[in-house]
C-alpha cells in the first residue's frame, strides 16, 4: 500500500463515522459555552463553502458574490424571527420599525409569520436570486474575470441597497435574532443555542452528502468538463448554460441555509455579511482547504475561522497578515490546496526529499495497472 | 435532387473585419461519403468547420443539414442534430478517465436531469465497450485520459466522436503527432466509418490522405479550389501552383 492515496477501509471509516458523531453529541458538554458558540458557527460557514467548492472547485465559476445569498438566507430567519416575537411591541410589528416611525408592516414581511413559508425560503429565494443572475449571466457566455467582477458588483449592488432600507430592513443595523422567542425559548439562551449547533451539525454532514451526490457520476464530470473545457462539452451536445445555472442555484441554497445557521448563532443579520472581505474569504476557505475535495472547503472554513479568533484573541490586528500569508502560501506552493496535496503525490514528495522513499520509477500508468492486477 | 445530399454548403462567406476567411465557399456532401478536405494554411479549413458546427457565424449563405438551416442554431443544438466534431488538436476532458469522456459522449438523452437522476444505460456500457475496442484503449479504461500518450488522446477523441453517433463526422487533422503505424491505423478505422456515417477529414498529411482513398477538396483563399480524386487533383495544375507543388518547409 503507498502512502500516496488515502484509501479507508470500511473498518476505520466506520470507526471515522462513530468518533464524529460521539464528538457532536459530546461537544456541548466538553467545550466551554462560548466556543461551542465559536464552532457551530464556523461549521455553519462550512456550508456556503461546500457552495463555493461546487461552482469554483468543480465547475470553475469564482464568484465573489456568495455573500448575497448568504446575507438573503439569513434576514429570512431573521425576519420569522423578529416577527413572531414581536407580540409585546407597538403595532405588533418588530421593534425597530418605531424608530423610523413606520406603523404598517412592509408587504414582504407577512408571509414570514409563517413558519412554513420561512422553512422554505430560506433556501429557495436565494437559490431562484441566484438561478436567475446566474442564467443572465451564463446565456450572454460571461466567464472567467468578467463573471467574478460581474458576482462582486452584484454583491455592493444587494449591500448599499439592504444598508439603504431603514424602514424595511433596519438598514445598517440589521436585524437581531438573539432576543426573539422561538418555541417559546429564548433563540441566544444556552439550551436553544446548543441545538442549534447540533442542527448545524447535522446539516453540514447533509449537505456534504448532498454535494458528493451532485457532483458524483455523469452530472458531476459535466461540471468537471465545463471547468476545463467548455467548447468541447457544448459540442458533445450539452448545454452548458442549464448546467452552470443549476450548480449556481445549489450553491445559493447551500449559501442560504449556511447564512441562517449563522444568524442564528452570532444573534444578529445586517448588510455586513455582504461586505466584499467576506466574500473573498469564503474563497480563500476553498482553496486553503482543497479545491474540488468538499471535505476541504468544510475543513478550510472551519480551521480558518478557528484560528482567526484564536490569533485575534493573542495578537489582535494580525490576523490580515496570516490570512494573506496563508493565501499566497496556497497560491505557490499548494495550488490544490491542504487536503489536494495530502491526496495527490505531496506526502510522497516530501518523504522522498529527506530519502525516506523511494523514487516513482515507472510511469504512473503503468503503476495504476499493476496496482489493478494485483487487485484482481 | 439536393434533398438527397446530407450537407449542403451555398455561398458561404465569412468575413473577420474585411477579411475574408471564406469567399463564397459552395459544398455538397452525400450520404455515408468520406471526404478529404486539402489546402494550404489559412485556406479556411477549420473555419469551414466552425461555420457548420455553429461557433462562427456566416456573413453571408446558407448551411443545409437533413434539410435544415443551420445558420443561427446554437453549437450543442447542431451537435443534437448530428454534427460530431473532432478537434485538431486533441481535445478530451484531461482530469476525467478515459471511460468518463466516452460516458459523457454516448450519453442520450443529455439533459441534466437524466445525468443526475439515472445511470448509465445498458446498452451504452456496451457501446462503450466497442469503441475501447476498436480504438484499443480497454487496458486505459480507467487511467486519467491526461496520462495517456499523444495518439491515444487522438484515439480517445476519436472513440467519442463515434459514441456521439452523429450523421456527420467533422475530423480535423486526426493524424497530426502520429507515428506512421497510427497513421495508417486511423486511416483504416475513418474508411471503416464511412458508408454508414459520413465522415469530413481535414488534413495535410499527404500519404494519409491518399491511404484514404477518397474524393478530395481542396480550399485556398477561402474557396473551393477544385474536387475530385487524389490522382485528379494531383494533375490539376491550379492546385499544383498553390499547394503541392510549393517545398514543404
Amino acid at each position: 500500500m503507498s502512502l500516496t492515496k488515502f484509501k479507508f477501509d470500511k473498518k476505520i471509516l466506520f470507526s471515522f463515522w462513530i468518533i464524529l458523531i460521539a464528538l457532536i453529541i459530546a461537544a456541548p458538554t466538553l467545550l466551554p459555552v462560548f466556543r461551542l458558540n465559536l464552532l457551530g458557527r464556523y461549521l455553519s460557514l462550512s456550508i456556503v463553502a461546500l457552495g463555493v467548492d461546487l461552482i469554483w472547485g468543480y465547475t470553475g465559476l469564482l464568484s465573489l458574490g456568495q455573500g448575497i445569498f448568504f446575507a438573503l438566507g439569513g434576514y429570512c430567519a431573521a425576519m420569522y424571527l423578529q416577527i413572531t416575537s414581536s407580540s409585546e411591541f407597538p403595532n405588533n410589528i418588530p421593534e425597530f420599525f418605531a424608530l423610523y416611525g413606520v406603523e404598517k408592516l412592509p408587504f414582504f414581511w407577512e408571509p414570514f409569520r409563517s413558519p412554513v413559508f420561512t422553512f422554505f425560503a430560506i433556501w429557495i429565494i436565494p437559490a431562484l436570486v441566484a438561478g436567475l443572475l446566474g442564467f443572465l449571466v451564463f446565456r450572454n457566455r460571461i466567464k472567467g474575470v468578467y463573471f467574478s467582477i460581474l458576482t462582486q458588483a452584484s454583491l455592493l449592488v444587494f449591500f448599499n441597497f439592504f444598508n439603504g432600507q431603514q424602514k424595511l430592513i433596519n438598514g445598517t443595523n440589521g436585524l437581531k435574532t438573539d432576543v426573539t422567542q422561538l418555541f417559546g425559548q429564548m433563540v441566544g439562551s444556552e439550551s436553544m443555542q446548543r441545538l442549534f449547533f447540533w442542527l448545524t451539525a447535522i446539516l453540514v454532514i447533509a449537505a456534504w452528502f448532498f454535494a458528493k451526490w451532485v457532483v458524483k457520476g455523469r452530472f458531476g464530470n459535466i461540471l468537471i468538463g465545463i471547468r476545463d473545457d467548455e467548447p468541447r462539452v457544448r459540442f458533445t451536445g450539452y448545454n452548458p448554460v442549464i448546467f452552470k445555472t443549476i450548480i449556481f442555484s445549489i450553491a445559493g441554497a447551500l449559501a442560504g441555509i449556511s447564512g441562517a445557521l449563522y444568524t442564528v448563532q452570532s444573534g444578529i443579520v445586517s448588510p455586513q455579511f455582504m461586505t466584499v472581505p467576506f466574500s473573498i474569504e469564503m474563497v480563500i476557505w476553498v482553496a486553503v482547504g482543497g479545491r474540488g475535495t468538499l471535505l476541504g472547503a468544510i475543513l478550510g472554513a472551519v480551521f480558518i475561522n478557528y484560528a482567526k479568533s484564536l490569533v485575534s484573541e493573542a495578537l489582535p490586528a494580525s490576523w490580515m497578515f496570516i490570512q494573506g500569508g496563508l493565501f499566497i502560501l496556497v497560491v505557490t506552493a499548494l495550488p490544490e490546496g491542504v487536503l489536494g496535496w495530502i491526496q495527490g503525490d505531496g506526502p510522497r514528495n516530501v518523504l522522498q526529499k529527506f530519502g525516506l522513499k523511494r523514487k516513482i520509477e515507472t510511469y504512473p500508468s503503468l503503476e495504476i495497472n499493476n496496482k489493478e492486477g494485483n487487485n484482481d | 435532387m439536393i434533398n438527397r445530399d446530407l450537407l449542403n454548403l451555398i455561398d458561404i462567406t465569412v468575413s473577420f473585419e474585411g477579411f475574408l476567411a471564406l469567399n463564397k465557399l459552395n459544398l455538397n456532401l452525400k450520404k455515408g461519403e468520406l471526404r478529404a478536405v486539402i489546402g494550404p494554411n489559412g485556406a479556411g479549413k477549420t473555419t469551414f468547420l466552425d461555420v457548420i458546427t455553429g461557433k462562427v457565424r456566416p456573413t453571408k449563405g446558407e448551411v443545409i443539414f437533413k434539410g435544415k438551416s443551420l445558420i443561427g442554431r446554437k453549437e450543442h443544438k447542431i451537435a443534437r442534430l448530428g454534427v460530431g466534431r473532432k478537434f485538431q488538436s486533441p481535445r478530451i476532458f484531461e482530469n476525467l478517465t478515459v471511460k468518463e469522456n466516452l460516458e459523457i459522449s454516448v450519453t442520450t438523452p443529455k439533459s441534466p436531469l437524466n445525468l443526475i437522476n439515472k445511470n448509465i444505460k445498458e446498452e451504452q456500457l456496451d457501446e462503450i465497450e466497442r469503441l475501447l475496442k476498436i480504438v484499443n484503449l480497454s487496458q486505459e479504461v480507467n487511467s486519467k485520459a491526461g496520462s495517456l500518450s499523444h495518439g491515444q488522446k487522438q484515439w480517445l477523441e476519436i472513440a467519442m466522436l463515434v459514441g456521439q453517433k452523429p450523421d456527420l463526422m467533422l475530423v480535423d487533422e486526426p493524424v497530426a503527432g502520429l507515428t506512421d503505424e497510427e497513421t495508417d491505423l486511423t486511416a483504416d478505422l475513418l474508411k471503416s466509418l464511412s458508408g454508414e456515417n459520413t465522415v469530413v477529414v481535414i488534413d495535410h498529411d499527404m500519404e494519409f490522405i491518399r491511404r484514404l482513398d477518397s474524393n478530395v477538396s481542396v480550399l485556398n483563399q477561402g474557396t473551393v479550389l477544385c474536387e475530385g480524386t487524389m490522382e485528379t487533383i494531383q494533375k490539376d495544375k491550379k492546385v499544383i501552383d498553390v499547394y503541392l507543388g510549393r517545398p514543404e518547409d
